[in-house]
Formats: structure tokens, sequence, C-alpha cells
């Protein structure tokens, strides 16, 4: 019994960010400025998002992105490596190949869901 | 009863016609049929997909999509930045060698040469440029190679490209080792690479005429018959394998060496891929 709650409370700290376990707004900002960033996620270049300048038109807009994507883990690989998904995927994998580091996602992922 | 009989008939037939075509790679492959039918496959894909375009005008590249950046682009053409490198580069084509030759030694027609390159050399077994030529030429008369890319190789390049104007992009491929070379550069073109996982024709075929950022891709098609370019962000004009260079670059792949059998491959299949139309080098580009 005592071994069974061991176990929930470790799926549930396990849960604890997807629960939306609110990013600070510092962490919000750094997100969106790597997001921007032409030498970093460089979203803009292929997507609308929010006020961001002069974007293209590769990709759809980034908007309702909690109703897009319900599940995190989704949105998250799909930004780490859409090709294994769709393997002629324009998406660069910026998890997969490097482009980004795994901290810099999640604080992408976690600005993506206030659009 | 009926349908064996129909069977016995048409069997010897059947049998001649599958020896026929058993035997077939036996026999001289036409490469340039194979060839001709990518192209068409191709040029319609454009066509199809921008069907407001006429094939003529994709040797305008980006241009022949949107009518904004046309526009902007026509002014500049007004008074064309790359009029000076024509200018110099006649005067180089034309300067005496040590030898008492010249360029224009080298070249028949005054220079007036930009059709008839990119083509496969059956003796050397390889693809040969305009560029390449022009340095060979040099090289062949106790001369030094002029540097790749850009500079004075760019600026002859230019004049050559502006005196041949109107010419027919028409590259042929008549043997198993320049259609060797021609599958090579068509699977350059087709391959994802670098850090980005991009190939030249998910951009330039797929995504041409979007936007990335404020950027407009520019379609595949005629991307080979104005180069040399003036291009702004280059404040000077350059070579094909420059771009290539920096395109590769822009999607963190390891650039291959101006005029490496890749790039020239590489041109030698996009070039096919722009057969039928004109050579309209050099060009003024973002």
């Amino acid at each position: 019994m005592k071994h069974f709650s061991g176990i929930i409370a470790a799926a549930a700290l396990l849960m604890l960010p997807s629960l939306g376990q609110a990013a600070s707004k510092a962490d919000l900002d750094k997100g969106k400025a790597l997001a921007f960033d032409s030498g970093k996620g460089n979203c803009l270049a292929c997507h609308t998002i929010a006020d961001g300048e002069f974007p293209g038109n590769f990709g759809p807009p980034l908007i309702q992105m909690k109703e897009r994507f319900p599940d995190h883990a989704v949105l998250r690989q799909q930004i780490w490596d859409a090709s294994a998904k769709n393997p002629k995927s324009m998406m660069p994998p910026f998890g997969k190949n490097g482009i980004l580091t795994e901290p810099e996602i999640d604080q992408i992922v976690d600005y993506l869901y206030t659009l | 009863m009926m349908k064996s009989n129909v069977l016995r008939r048409f069997l010897p037939a059947a049998l001649m016609a599958s020896a026929v075509l058993v035997s077939k790679p036996a026999l001289a492959v036409n490469y340039q049929k194979l060839v001709d039918a990518d192209t068409k496959t191709f040029q319609a894909y454009f066509l199809k997909e921008f069907p407001e375009v006429k094939l003529s005008d994709y040797a305008n590249g980006v241009y022949a999509l949107d009518e904004d950046s046309r526009k902007q682009w026509q002014e500049m053409e007004e008074f064309p930045p790359y009029e000076l490198d024509v200018e110099a580069g006649k005067t180089l084509f034309n300067k005496p060698f040590a030898n008492g030759k010249s360029l224009a030694s080298c070249f028949p027609n005054g220079g007036a040469v930009r059709g008839k390159y990119p083509y496969f050399d059956e003796k050397r077994s390889e693809v040969v440029t305009l560029e390449m030529a022009i340095n060979e030429c040099r090289v062949a008369n106790g001369e030094k190679p002029y540097a790749w890319k850009k500079g004075d190789l760019a600026k002859v390049s230019a004049y050559i490209a502006f005196i041949s104007r109107g010419q027919k992009v028409d590259v042929k491929v008549n043997s198993k080792a320049a259609y060797d070379a021609y599958m090579n550069g068509k699977k350059f073109f087709y391959a994802k690479r670098g850090m980005l996982n991009m190939s030249c024709s998910g951009c330039h075929m797929e995504y041409a005429g979007r936007q990335l950022r404020a950027d407009i891709i520019s379609p595949a098609l005629g991307h080979t018959t104005h180069f040399p370019v003036f291009r702004s962000k280059w404040g000077e004009i350059g070579t094909l394998d420059r771009r290539y260079a920096g395109c590769n670059e822009n999607i963190g792949a390891k650039p291959f060496p101006a005029q490496s059998e890749e790039y020239r491959d590489l041109e030698f299949f996009q070039t096919i891929m722009s057969n039928g139309l004109q050579y309209n080098g050099p060009a003024s580009r973002k």
C-alpha cells in the first residue's frame, strides 16, 4: 500500500508540467524571444505569431494552440522532430538536430500555449 | 474453349512482344527521351501550380510569381546594377594574355556561348560549366585561373551571358555517363540535408511562391537561366555556385566547393529542367 501511493506521488509529479503549472512571466518572455529569434526557433520564418512582424506562411498560424494540441507531448514532439510524424514535413527537427536545447524547447512550448 | 483458342492465337504474339521488351535494355537507351519526360513533368508541376504564369516568364525567377516584387525589380533593372560588371567583363574578355591570345580566342561566336553551357563532355566524362571553361582557357594559355564565385570570373560570365541573351536552354543528355551526372544532380535536388533537414525541392517546388518571413521563395523552374546575378544582399555580382553554397549554409549544411562535381551536376540537372526557356542573364536579385 505504501509502495502504491509512492507510485501515485511519482506519477503526479511527472504530470505536473502538463497540468499547466503556470510558467512565470519571465519564462514566457524567454520562450517568446526564442520563438522570434531568427537564429533559434525562428518560428516567424514560417508561421504567423501574435505581434511578430513579416511572418512567413509555410506553416499554419500559431493560434488556439490549446485547442489544436490538447496533448502537451504532441506539440513538444512536433517541435522536437516533425519528421517523425510526417517524413516529408518541411519543419526542421529542432530537438533531434540540436537546433534548440531541451529547456529551450520547453520554454517555447510554454509560450505557444499562451497563444 | 473459345477462350483458349484466343489465347493460343495471341500467345505467340504476346511472347514476341515481351521478348522485345526484355531485350530492350540491350539496345541503346534513349536517355534524352527519359530526361525530356522528367522535364515535362517538372514544368507541368509549376504550370499547374501557377496557371496564370507563362512558361517563358519563369526565366525571371521569383518576379514571375509576385507582382509587387516584380515592379520593384523592374525599377531596379532600369539602371541595372550589373551594368559596370558587364563592361568590366568585356574588357577582361578581350584583354590579351601574356602569350598574345585572350579569352576571346577560346570562345567562338564572339563569346556569345551561354547557350552551350553547361554540357556533358563525353571525353572527359563530366559536366563542363561556363565558369569552368573560362578558367580552363586561362590556364591553357599560361594564366592563373580567376578565383571562383565572384569578381573577375563572375564579370566575364556576366558579359558572356549578356551578349547571349535570348539563346535557348537546350541541354542534351546523350549517354549513360551524362545520364548518371543528371541523376546525381536530381538526387541532390530532392534530398533533405543539413541541420534544418531541407531539400532544394521542398522550398523551391512545394513551397515556391510562399513567404519565408518577408522573402518570397523563387520557383526552381528557371533558376539557372539568369546567372550570374547582382544580388543586393551581396552588393556585387556572383555565380550560381556561390548561390548554391549560400543556400546550403542557410539550411545548416556544409557547402560543397565551388565547381565541385556535386554543384556542377546540380546545375546540369536544374538547367535541363529549364530546357525550352531562354537565357536572360545577368540579372539583379534581392
